[in-house]
């Protein structure tokens, strides 16, 4: 008896949709067997984690705070993910986008209707200046992006912090590190409890990117070149403006969020805005197989993850890095998962060599 | 002026011990076609078990085989997913760093004594210390090479051995085989998936004990992100030295040297503020990044394995 794997004809709707729920459940599981070892209850743990994010409606509206930058991240780096180009730089974006929209919050001295507005503008803009260079580089000259994205995050976290702990402290804030708060008119919008105006800017944005990837020859040309880049040359797609193009964009949406970030919840520029939502994105992009639709809905998952796994720690004493392993976890399966939507397991019996189609295992 | 060239030097060697481990070990793994970028998850990894252990056991020898293993368990669940189960290599590498990091910080605040609220953080424990080889230590500068730890001493053989294996010896041709052309490499008889698994898992051992020797010899005890990103400079390193152990010294020496510089301006209370000291890494990285692409395409002589990222599919149609 062995094993032989088939290719499918075709991905039925069903599988693309039942594979990454067992694979879920199936992550969970793995989690419970570390929680076994941890000594407490798998259950009790995962019910404590439930309640804490979606139990009640304080609860949620946390969770929906915490998804918003996700939501938008996630966005940024499925347009780049599409085009195989691994823009692992999220996070940089957004905090040089928090940075650019506090900068203009404090001290360009706008007229009070144009503070907002100038300050999530010029926060796109700077989150898309931090996208273009690696694009530039990539597109121009080969050079890898996973290594000029990821550095430049580091990059931009130091910076915003020289900012906050040196020149742009506030003189009154008795030694915290973090900016003077801003000005009312840069107040981002709150829609109920902390949830911001984000929240729209993201589902109206998920809503455009679905419609562009499907609907418009940009959508086709960034598939393609994910597809299949040679094909791409073939058809006269300028692959490298393309790329420059479509991480301007991307950068600009992670920017978006890092602007939303301050003006909206913190209302200046402290610690905390740069806490691994640009990673946590690609889980998010990936979870959601790339559709913008669905990342509004990962994010949400995922962000109840780290909300409930803080409500962990302080009902269950167990430590908040918890909810960090769970997201990890939830891949695995969900990777290894992926062969099963395009092939399929084939038990054959007797030693029929060579008769076999798809590859032994 | 030549004591601070010597310690400058020291420091170096100090600082590029695990960039050296980790490199090598991204070396073999990438040489078989096999892209690993959780990196910064298995040195975490590595670090925080190999200083649990050291505390625990007193025993520096049961924390570097801790460290080991880990290693071997994180590649291993790479090696399932990129080998056998072909998944996308760049996702998976990503979710092993993004686990490994979350795990660490988890057992950082899980395994400590209860007198310590179960963390790991501010604690001593045994460390590797320098030995200064008789003689050979008290030369000036190149003295440096011989007032190192243990670990340090290790990584000076393991670079002429891995050398040696790569390019020497059957193996190694059938390694560097598989990662330019495994189909070729298969028909000739070489197990394509054996050698990835044993690529990937030997690489992966190295990798961690670059993280023990941060946790256990460089900055002594668990700190959170003790790596500060070094798993990712690795990776840069690894396309610096163009897939070769004997010039992975030289890069990871060449970024030791950066930290070390840093180290002497920030303790000589220069003016520049320490923050852009400590972007230098990463902007230099992006700088040799950007130079080697660009001599690598000019020169098209020595490139990434050919058959890097790409999962071997045997006898499919």
């Amino acid at each position: 008896m062995r094993f032989v794997l088939e290719k499918r004809e075709r991905t039925s709707q069903t599988v693309a949709v039942l594979v990454p729920i067992a694979s879920f459940l199936f992550s969970l599981l793995l989690a419970a067997v570390l929680l076994v070892i941890s000594r407490v209850s798998p259950i009790a743990t995962y019910t404590a984690m439930f309640k804490g994010a979606f139990g009640t409606w304080p609860n949620f509206t946390e969770t929906l705070v915490k998804a918003i930058p996700l939501m938008l991240t996630g966005l940024a780096v499925s347009i780049a993910f599409r085009m195989e180009f691994w823009n692992i730089g999220a996070e940089g974006q957004l905090t040089l986008g928090g940075v650019a929209a506090a900068w203009v919050a404090l001290f360009w001295g706008l007229p009070v209707w144009l503070v907002l507005p100038a300050a999530l503008v010029v926060g796109m803009l700077a989150g898309a200046v931090w996208a273009g260079i690696p694009a530039f580089l990539n597109a121009h000259m080969k050079v890898n992006e996973t290594l000029t994205t990821l550095m430049l995050n580091y990059v931009a976290i130091l910076l915003s912090q020289h900012l906050y702990y040196g020149p742009w402290r506030d003189p009154k804030g008795y030694g915290f590190p973090g900016t003077a708060p801003f000005p009312e008119s840069a107040w981002l919008l709150r829609i109920t409890g902390r949830v911001h105006l984000g929240l729209v800017f993201a589902v109206i944005l998920a809503f455009f990117l679905w419609l562009a990837l499907n609907r418009t020859r940009w959508g086709f040309e960034i598939k393609i070149i994910g597809k299949n880049r040679t094909a791409a040359r073939f058809l006269g797609i300028d692959i490298a403006s393309m790329i420059v193009v479509s991480l301007l964009v991307s950068g600009a949406v992670s920017g978006l969020a890092g602007a939303c970030e301050v003006t909206g919840i913190s209302r200046r520029l402290q610690q905390g805005l740069s806490i691994g939502y640009g990673y946590t994105a690609i889980i998010v992009a990936w979870l959601a197989q790339l559709n913008p639709i669905a990342i509004i809905f990962v994010a949400i998952l995922i962000a109840g993850l780290s909300v409930g796994g803080d409500q962990v720690q302080m009902i269950m004493g167990l430590p908040s890095a918890m909810g960090l392993v769970l997201q990890g976890m939830i891949l695995f399966p969900m990777l290894a998962g992926a062969l099963f939507t395009e092939h399929r397991l084939v038990i054959m019996r007797g030693a029929s060599k060579g008769s076999g189609e798809g590859a032994a295992l | 002026m030549i004591a601070l060239i010597t310690s400058i030097f020291t420091i170096t060697l100090r600082a590029g011990t695990s960039l050296i481990y980790a490199t090598v070990g991204e070396i073999f793994t990438e040489r078989s076609g096999i892209l690993n970028l959780g990196l910064e998850g298995m040195m975490l990894m590595g670090a925080v078990s190999a200083f649990a252990t050291a505390y625990y056991t007193g025993s520096l020898l049961a924390a570097v085989v801790a460290a080991m293993a880990v290693g071997i368990v994180l590649s291993s669940i790479h090696a399932f997913l990129s080998i056998t189960m072909r998944a996308n290599q760049v996702v998976s590498g990503l979710c092993i760093t993004i686990f490994g990091s979350g795990m660490a910080s988890y057992l950082g605040q899980r395994l400590g004594p209860a007198d310590n609220s179960f963390y790991l953080v501010g604690l001593v424990g045994p460390r590797f210390i320098p030995i200064s080889i008789s003689g050979l230590g008290s030369i000036p500068i190149l003295g440096a090479v011989f007032n190192q730890d243990i670990l340090t001493y290790i990584v000076y053989l393991i670079v002429p051995l891995s050398w040696v294996f790569l390019y020497k010896t059957r193996d190694g041709l059938n390694l560097r085989a598989v990662g330019e052309n495994p189909g070729t490499a298969d028909a000739m008889g070489v197990n394509v998936f054996l050698v990835r698994y044993a690529a990937t898992i030997l690489g992966g051992m190295l990798v961690s004990l670059g993280g023990a020797h941060l946790s256990l010899a460089y900055t002594p005890g668990w700190a959170e992100n003790i790596t500060g990103g070094r798993g990712w400079i690795v990776i840069a390193l690894v396309i610096f030295a163009m897939w070769n152990p004997a010039r992975a010294m030289l890069g990871a020496v060449l970024f030791g040297g950066i930290n070390a510089v840093q180290f002497r301006l920030q303790a000589a209370g220069t003016t520049i503020p320490a923050a852009f000291l400590n972007m230098l890494p990463y902007l230099a990285t992006i700088v040799v990044l950007v130079v080697v692409t660009w001599w690598e395409n000019l020169s098209k002589r020595i490139g990434a394995p050919a058959a890097l990222c790409k999962p071997y599919i045997r006898e499919e149609k």
